[in-house]
This record gives C-alpha cells, structure tokens and sequence, in this order.
C-alpha cells in the first residue's frame, strides 16, 4: 500500500478517537467524564512509561515511584496554599524530574534485568518514604478539599477538567512525537535497536538515557499531579509497585513504540476493571491470567492490531532489548555467518 | 542499649537474613539458568504460608501439615511451570516480566477469594513455644531458633546439592553455559522444571517458616519479593554465593536499623529512615559496583 | 608527536583462564593500512575490542595521536576519530539505510540535545549520509528499512557508517565475512578506494585482500603477537608458517602462494 495512503488512514482513526474523546463521556454523564479523566492521566503515565520501554528499550519497573512523587508534590501544594496550577504544575514536574535524576543516575548504570529489579527497588523505597510522611497521614494519605485553578478559570467542576487534562495530554502526545523523531529522538531510538553501535560512533548512551529517563519522569510527574486534582486526594498507594505494574501493562495492552498505543491500553485497562468490578469484586483473577495471555499468545497490543485491520500501517516491532545477561548463540560469532 | 539485646537483634538480623536467602537463591538459580526473572517468587513465599494453614486446620498437627504444605507449594510449582514459565524461556524479559507479574495479580485475588481478605494469624507450633536463655540476661525465642536451624539445614543441603550430585553438576553447567547442558543431550525441560521446584519448594519454605512470625494475607509475598530483589542485586544476579553475601547484609542491616535508627534520631524523619535503609545499602552497592558483589556473567 | 598514529603496549587481557590478549605491543603508522590476521579465536576481535574501549584490558596502555586514551569512554574514543566495523552486523535495523548513516553522522556533532526538529528534514545530516550512502554502492537503497536489506548490503552499510564520523582511523573488523565472491569484489575495491585516506587496522581472513591492500601484516595466534612486518616479510617468513599451519588453515597457505 501507498505510504500517503497508509499515512492517510492513520491520520482519520486518530481524528476519530479524539472527535470520541471529545463528545462521548459529557453525552455519557457525570461517571464517564470522571472515568476519561482517569483514562487520559493513566494514558499520560503510560506515555511517559513507553518512551522509556517503546522508545529506548529501557525496561522500568518503577515509573508510579514517579507518577507518586508528582501526585504528593501535586497535592501537598494545593495544600499549602499555591492553587494556582501555572505554578503548582510546573513545579511538581520539576520536582519529580528531580527524583527522576537522582534514581536514573543510579539505575541506569545497571543494565537488563538488574536496571528492571533497580527501578522497581528505588519506587519501593519511594513508597515507604511516603508511609512515614505522618503530618501527610502516613499509610492513609490525605485529601487536598480543592483542586488548583487556572487563575481565570476554576477546575472544580469536572468537565472543565477533563477537557483541560485531555488538553494537556495531547499536547504531551504532540511534544512526544516531535521528540522521537528530532535528532535526540533518533539517538534514544539508536540506543533501543543497538545500544553498542551508538557507543561505537560517538555517543555518550549512558548520558542520553538519563536525558530521556528524566523527561519521561517530568511527564509521570505530571500525570501524578493531576491525578491529585482528580481524586483530590493523595494516598501511598499511587506509589505502589502494582501500579507499576498496571502503567507496564496498559503499554504493552496498548502496544508499545507507539504514542496512542499507551493511551487506549489505559482506557482498556480502566475499562476491563470498571465493567468487570460490576460483576465481582475480584477482577484481579482475570487480569492476571489476561496479561498472561496477552504476553504469551498476541504478538501486539490493541493499537497495532487497530493499525493493521484499518490498513493503517503497523507499529514496530516489541522493542528488542539489548541484554548482556543473555549469551548470544555462539553460531553467531563465527564470520560468515549470514543474516 | 544492652548487650543483650543487641544480641538478639543480631540473632533476628542473621534469621531474616537467612529466610532472604531462602527466597534469593530460589531467584538467581531460575535466572542463572532458565534465564528467566520470577516476580511470581513472592507469591510462592504467600502461598506456602496458606498452605500451612489450610493443612493445619485439616489434619491439626504440625508435623503433618508441614510436609503436606510444602508438597502443595512443590505441585503448584510444577504445575507452573509448564504452563506458564516454558513457553517464557524463549521470550523476552519484558514479556518475563510481564507474565509473572500476571501471576502475583491471580495468585493474591486467587488466595483473597478463597481464604477471604483478613490476615490469619497463625500459633507458634505449641512445641516449640517459650525462650530460651542464649547468654545470661537474654531470652531468646526457641521458635526463632529453630527456623534459622532449619535454615541452615537447608542452605548446606542445597550446597551439598550443588556441589555434590549430578543435578547439582547439571545446575553448575546450567548456570554457566546452558548451551553445553543442551549440547550434552540432557533432558533440560526436566532440569528446568526440577530447578524451579526446588526454587519454589525454598521460597515456600521460608513461608512455612515465617507464617507464624509474620501473618497470613494476601499480598504478603510482595514485599519480601522487593527485599529479595535487593538481595539479588546486591548479591550479583546469577550467584548464589552473592545471594548468600547480600541476604545477610541485608537481613542484618535491616533489622538493626530499625533498632538502632530509633535510638539515634528521634525525628519525624526516623520511620522514613527505617524503612529506606536497605534501599540505600544497595544504592551504595551499585555505586562501586554496577553488578554487585559477586557478579556470575560479566560481559 | 611520533611517527605512529596508534600506540599499543603491552595490552593484555584474559576471559577466565583463557589469555585472549597476551602482551601485545603494536605500533600503526599514520596513513598506513595494517592488516591483523591470526586464526579463529586468536582474539583479533578482542583486540579491537580493548582498542574501542568496549572491553577493559587487564594490563597495558593505548595511545592514539599522541595521546594516552586506555581510560577513555567507547563514545569519547570515537569522538577522537577511532571508528570501527563489526565483524558481527551492527547496525539500527528498524531505521532506514539513510538515518543509519545519518545517526552517524550526527555523532560528529557537539551534542545531540535537540529536541525538535524531526530529523528526516535536517539536510546537513541527510546529505553527507546520502553522499556516503553513494559511496558504498547503496545509493538506491536509502529509504529501504536495514532489517530488510541482504547480508552484504549489511557489510556495505556497515563501512558507510564508520565513514561517516568522519574518523582518523578505521578499524575494520572483518569487513568481508560471510559475503559471496561478487560482494567481495565490490567491497574489496570499497577497502581499495579508502586506503591511504585513513590509517586502517584491517582484520581480514581473506589473504588476496590482505596481501594486496596492506601496507605491513601482524599475526596473531593465541593472543600473541608471532609476528609483524611487510607482506613481504610475512610471506617468507617460517615461523609465520609454522604457526599457522600449526593451527591448520588453508587460506592462509592460499594466501603464501599467491603471487603478491
Ligand atoms: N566475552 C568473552 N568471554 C569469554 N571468552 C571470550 C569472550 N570474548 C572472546 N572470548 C574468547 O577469546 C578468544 C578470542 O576471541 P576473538 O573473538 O577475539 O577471536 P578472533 O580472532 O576475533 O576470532 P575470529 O576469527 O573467529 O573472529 C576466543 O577463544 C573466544 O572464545
Ligand atoms: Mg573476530
């Protein structure tokens, strides 16, 4: 097929799912305008977990370490009295990109699977730290009473925002996709397909992970600031290692190495629990088993399979990780050896 | 602060340590040789846990619910690993990764739906209840004395195993070069399997061992899984003298920081101290060392 | 400033109880092409390796113009001018032949921190890369994804992007391997073209190559040095023979008899 052609379609589904994104949960009421805020502050962390998994081939285990430090920084200022979210929000962002610089700078000197134990340790350590945060309720978090306004405009009312946050998170897709294909871009993709080759003609990887490591981490903060303006309230479960392992999940639901992808596996995470939660109390015991199978029988996630049945291209390939643990087969040493 | 009871905190440091050691050993041997990073470790240490309480309240003797517990945990293990960890083996670590994540998901709501959300606590075996004195002035519980015994049995068997038997060979060659094991025409789904029961058969062990010290819920696996991940990271992935090294190290460390810290500051910050003080331990590790101590597969 | 532009001394490296490095000390003048040859597992590839900065040697010094670099980052190396092709393909499969290159060429730049302008439009880094895309006979073959492109294509692809950091030295490690006797002609005449343009290490198994492209020959068995001098040299000398005959190679006695 044309690439115009394939390019094309592409660029409809995407217009169809943000025309949905628009109308359909103010037409559905109350409860869906709340539960697409959650899709796209979930979808905004996923985003942020895929730069680092689709686009670099890093594999964190720790991202709502990150997304946690932005949603306490978030809410421990409304608290405190700055409301104004021009200044609340930038400030949580720089604040958990500064966390992000502390843990990367350590982790990333692991590599493999010791960097996945490293980021899940250091979000772990994150999680108890906020435990015995006691003048911020220590295990039972604590509530902000407000969410933070515009100055101009206040967010108290729930469609407000929502349309706000999904602002924000497509111009975070934007930014996003500007970056991955900038030259910066290019270097991080370098560093997922063949770390040693950027090595070998003269970057620095270590320093340009970190780079990346810290911009996702800024827009996990600020997915985590937002979610203490949705909930307005702020517990150490936004921290925990589960939820990690959800953030993973969505992307890997959603396909990897694809800015939408993340978002839709949100929304189709969120979805699975909310219809399911209907029913029993225990949808845990079917997600398990669903994330099982997902790995071990799909070979994509749900918007590479959108992608291919709409003729709308495909996305990469799940990111080849560079594994020094893992021996290469010694047939591939011997010269001669073709493709 | 007495002596004495810095003693016992030693005592309880090097028994955690040894229980860590149970769980990380179990971990570095299925990477070292199936290559495969376990997150469902963790609910192998729950699940022996339920076990033993079910067992109990069906038989109401000890001596019969222990082995009956652990032959569970080993069946789970097995069952396990055929369905789910084969066809892993030639995956990637993310869909590793992802899969025994998976499995923690079912196996705490799988526990939650049976067994219901409460944590259950479990007796000291009526045995072994009571202290003894270990030097003058200081009693020191004969229940704890007993499972860093059975620990230490364990440990040498496993040692013994390793360094003495043919499986043990096969493990050894397994860990540093799989592709020999295959080449030898040995069984290696057998292997395979026979290593992650033994895996889980120790980390159902220590659960056996520490229901009664800890309770019985769900999720109960999940922190202990992160505090052997530290382990095995301090230790070096793939070495089971590192797993050994580490798990002391941190087992002392973290017990007695939560002794001594107290002692020494008395802030708001203390508990934030105490509970971060091994993942500073192991921050410290990965600054001198980017493989930890004793790292098995340098590149 | 010495005459040599690559300083090796006393280099020596060891996996376990196998000594892949064994003392080496070489000297590489500049412009000149230097072929290392040795048998399989002599530990060529482990030498350029330590020369890279991908592997740490366990004792020795490197210095390259001038310069003492044993401690130098893989990245900083490069950046000196050192570039180097893999014996195994190395290259970004999910980019297309063109940004292979073009990364490459990136590299030469200061930093990379730029964040927004999508690099596909940047013509300083598209047109060096189309140049050399040229260069190496791959001119059609830009816009085609790396993964779907043929082995030799590979190899071609492989010396585009050590060209294009624009370095001082190449190092080249086994630029032909695995290529059939028509992509060994192209690339033999690709190795031909660049010679004297750049101080090369050449390792090579094919002898007609070595023997006509290189200006001196150092052998290496067993980690060791057995011998370095001019083709000539090589040619007559016994030990050279002997050692590598010892280790049972008929190329290489290809290679003796055909004529210079
Ligand atoms: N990372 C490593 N760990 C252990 N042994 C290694 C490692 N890399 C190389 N070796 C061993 O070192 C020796 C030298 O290997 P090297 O690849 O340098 O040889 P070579 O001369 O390049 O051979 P070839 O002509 O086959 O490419 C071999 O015996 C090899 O098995
Ligand atoms: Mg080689």
């Amino acid at each position: 097929m044309r690439p115009n052609l394939v390019l094309r379609r592409r660029g409809w589904l995407l217009l169809l799912l943000l025309a949905v994104a628009i109308l359909l949960p103010p037409w559905l009421g109350t409860y869906y305008v709340r539960f697409a805020t959650q899709i796209a502050i979930y979808g905004m962390a996923a985003l942020s977990v895929d730069l680092l998994l689709g686009y670099t081939g890093l594999i964190t285990f720790g991202q709502a370490g990150l997304f946690g430090v932005g949603a306490y920084a978030g809410g421990m200022l409304i608290v405190l009295g700055v409301t104004n979210a021009f200044v609340a929000w930038p400030l949580a962002i720089l604040i958990t990109m500064l966390f992000a610089l502390a843990i990367g700078a350590l982790s990333l000197r692991t590599r493999g699977f010791q960097f996945i134990m490293v980021t899940l340790a250091f979000a772990q350590m994150l999680y108890y730290f906020a435990q015995s945060l006691r003048n911020w309720g220590g295990d039972d978090g604590f509530s902000t009473q407000r969410r933070n306004d515009l100055g101009f405009l206040s967010l108290e009312s729930h469609a407000t925002f929502y349309y706000v946050v999904l602002v924000l998170l497509v111009l975070v897709v934007w930014l996003c996709h500007r970056l991955v294909r900038s030259e910066f871009g290019m270097v991080i993709r370098g560093i997922r397909d063949n770390e040693r080759r950027v090595a070998a003609i003269g970057f620095p990887p270590y320093r340009y992970k970190l780079v990346i490591f810290v911009i996702a981490g800024g827009i996990a903060g600020l997915a985590g600031a937002l979610m203490a303006n949705h909930a307005k309230f702020v517990n150490p479960a936004v921290l925990s290692w589960q939820l990690s392992g959800e953030i993973l999940a969505m992307v890997i639901l959603g396909s990897a190495g694809s800015l939408i992808g993340p978002v839709i596996g949100a929304a189709f995470f969120l979805a699975f629990r909310d219809v399911l939660s209907d029913y029993t109390e225990h949808w845990m015991l079917f997600f398990g088993p669903l994330l099982v199978a997902r790995v071990l029988l799909l070979r994509d996630g749900i918007w590479g399979m959108l992608l291919r049945a709409t003729g709308a291209g495909e996305v990469p390939k799940e990111p080849k990780v560079d594994f020094p643990e893992v021996p290469k087969p010694t047939a591939e040493e011997k010269p001669g050896a073709g493709p | 602060m007495t002596l004495a009871l810095l003693i016992e905190q030693l005592f309880n440091g090097v028994q955690f340590g040894l229980m860590l050691f149970l769980m990380a050993v179990g971990v570095t041997l299925v990477f070292g040789i199936m290559r495969v990073i376990n997150l469902a470790h963790g609910s192998l240490f729950m699940i022996g846990g339920y076990f033993l309480m079910a067992a109990l309240d069906w038989t109401s003797s000890y001596v019969l619910a222990v082995p009956l517990a652990f032959l569970m945990s080993a069946l789970v293990a097995v069952v396990l690993e055929i369905i789910v960890l084969r066809p892993l083996y030639r995956r990637g670590p993310l869909e590793q990764v992802l899969a025994t994540f998976g499995l923690t998901l079912f196996f705490n709501e799988a526990v939650t739906v049976i067994w219901g959300r409460e944590s259950i606590p479990l007796q000291v075996p009526p045995l072994l209840t009571g202290s003894v004195e270990i030097i003058p002035g200081g009693a020191y519980p004969i229940y704890r004395l007993v499972i860093t015994g059975v620990a230490i049995v364990a440990g040498l068997l496993l040692y013994l195993l390793i360094t003495r038997t043919r499986v043990g060979a096969l493990i050894r060659a397994g860990s540093d070069n799989r592709e020999i094991v295959a080449a030898l025409g040995i069984n290696i789904s057998l292997l395979y399997t026979l290593v992650f029961a033994l895996s889980a058969m120790l980390a159902a062990l220590a659960g056996i061992m520490m229901g009664p010290l800890l309770s019985v819920e769900p999720g109960a696996g999940d922190p202990i899984l992160i505090l052997t991940l530290v382990v095995v990271v301090i230790g070096g992935i793939g070495s089971v003298r590192g797993a050994f090294v580490g798990a002391l190290m941190v087992g002392i460390f973290d017990t007695l920081a939560r002794v001594l810290i107290p002692l020494a500051i008395q802030t708001n910050a203390t508990s934030a101290l105490v509970g971060m003080a091994v993942y500073v331990l192991m921050a410290v590790v990965l600054l001198f060392s980017r493989t930890g101590l004793f790292a098995a597969h340098r590149g | 400033m010495s005459e040599f532009l690559l300083e090796i001394e006393g280099l020596r490296k060891s996996f376990g109880a196998l000594v892949a490095t064994d003392n080496v000390t070489l000297n590489i003048r500049t412009g000149e092409t230097h072929a290392l040859i040795g048998p399989n597992g002599a530990g060529k590839t482990t030498l350029v390796g330590q020369l890279t900065g991908e592997l740490a040697p366990d004792a020795g010094h490197i210095r390259f113009a001038g310069r003492d670099i044993t401690a130098l980052q893989t990245a900083d190396r490069a950046r000196l001018g050192l570039a180097r092709s893999f014996q195994i393909t190395s290259i970004f499969p999910t980019f297309t032949a063109e940004e292979n290159v073009a990364l490459a060429v990136q590299a030469t730049e200061p930093h990379s921190y730029r964040f927004w302008q999508p690099a596909e439009t940047i013509e300083r880094l598209r047109k060096p890369a189309r140049k050399l895309l040229g260069d190496v006979g791959l001119e059609s073959l830009g816009r085609r994804i790396a993964a779907r492109m043929s082995h030799g294509q590979h190899r071609q692809l492989e010396i585009g992007m050590a060209l294009a950091t624009t370095p001082v030295m190449l190092l080249l490690d086994e630029p032909m391997a695995g290529l059939g006797m028509e992509e060994s002609r192209a690339m033999s005449q690709l190795l031909a073209s660049v010679k004297g343009r750049y101080t090369i290490l050449l390792i090579e198994h094919d002898m007609d190559v070595v023997f006509s492209l290189a200006d001196r020959i150092t052998v290496l068995v067993g980690g060791r040095i057995v011998a370095s001098g001019t083709p000539d040299e090589i040619r007559k000398s016994r030990e050279v023979r002997i050692a590598y005959l010892g280790e049972d190679d008929d190329e290489f006695a290809g290679g003796l008899d055909a004529p210079g």
